[in-house]
């Protein structure tokens, strides 16, 4: 991985920080000059990732949310979410698409499903007990042109 | 405040405004069905025109209300999403549940 440019962001699990996160990454993006639907694409799915970790992962306690943005060769963002919660026993389960275990909150099960669509990558890993990250990959400018 | 709410003819409109996240969600809610809960609107309006951000919260916001709604009889339309909004909004399928229109 050829690293160009790397923060690191360290945060508490409350929704306040909601905004402040995927504010803070867009922040870093700037310098790889993405368009406004690129911004639009990169901030939701922060906002996805960092409300899962406050929902899901610290529920009913607060933790520390870690965010990890590079800025890699090819003019690519490279973005890892990770808490130390409760983890996730069935990644795939949790993957599709309208599935919550936070009905009652009007969750709407699309978390996983945003990211998957509005970035180029989704990784995520788990342990149960231990914690999640979620890795996701955005390639900045490329233009989908007809040729 | 993040909602103006408008009644007229059985029909209720919010405006909504600003960032529509998991941590604004819940003030919104409560705003809305408190108005939906006194006027028993045939149609809830939920206008998109000032919002600035959403992510799926703001499709959960939709679904809670489109429960509601339809628990009556009512329905529900989406006004004016700007372009991030919509393709969220498109992407949960929830235009199935709801009009989408621009005025």
């Amino acid at each position: 991985m050829n690293v160009k440019n790397e923060m690191k962001l360290c945060f508490k699990s409350i929704s306040e920080n909601e905004g402040f996160a995927r504010t803070a990454v867009c922040g870093f993006c700037a310098m790889l000059d993405p368009n406004i639907e690129e911004i639009s694409d990169i901030r939701t799915a922060v906002s996805e990732a960092v409300t899962n970790c406050i929902v899901h992962a610290y529920r009913g306690t607060i933790g520390t949310i870690e965010i990890t943005a590079k800025i890699l060769a090819g003019n690519e963002l490279y973005i890892k979410i990770k808490d130390k919660g409760c983890g996730i026993p069935d990644i795939e389960k949790a993957m599709e698409p309208l599935y919550t275990t936070a009905a009652c909150e009007e969750r709407a099960g699309l978390g996983f499903a945003v990211m998957e669509s509005f970035m180029d990558s989704l990784k995520v890993k788990s342990a149960v007990g231990r914690g999640t990250s979620v890795t996701m990959r955005k390639k900045i400018g490329v233009r989908y042109e007809q040729t | 405040m993040p909602v103006r709410i408008e009644n007229k003819n059985k029909r209720t409109t919010a405006f909504l405004s600003g960032e529509i996240d998991h941590h604004a969600a819940p003030a919104l809610r409560r705003e809305i069905d408190r108005e939906i809960m006194e006027n028993m609107p045939s149609e809830l309006v939920l206008d998109f025109s000032d919002v600035t951000f959403m992510d799926s919260s703001g499709v959960g916001l939709v679904m809670g209300r489109y429960k509601i709604m339809s628990g009556f009889g009512g329905n529900i339309v989406i006004q004016n999403p700007p372009i991030q909004i919509k393709k969220v909004m498109k992407l949960s399928g929830i235009d199935r549940l709801a009009a989408i229109c621009s005025v």
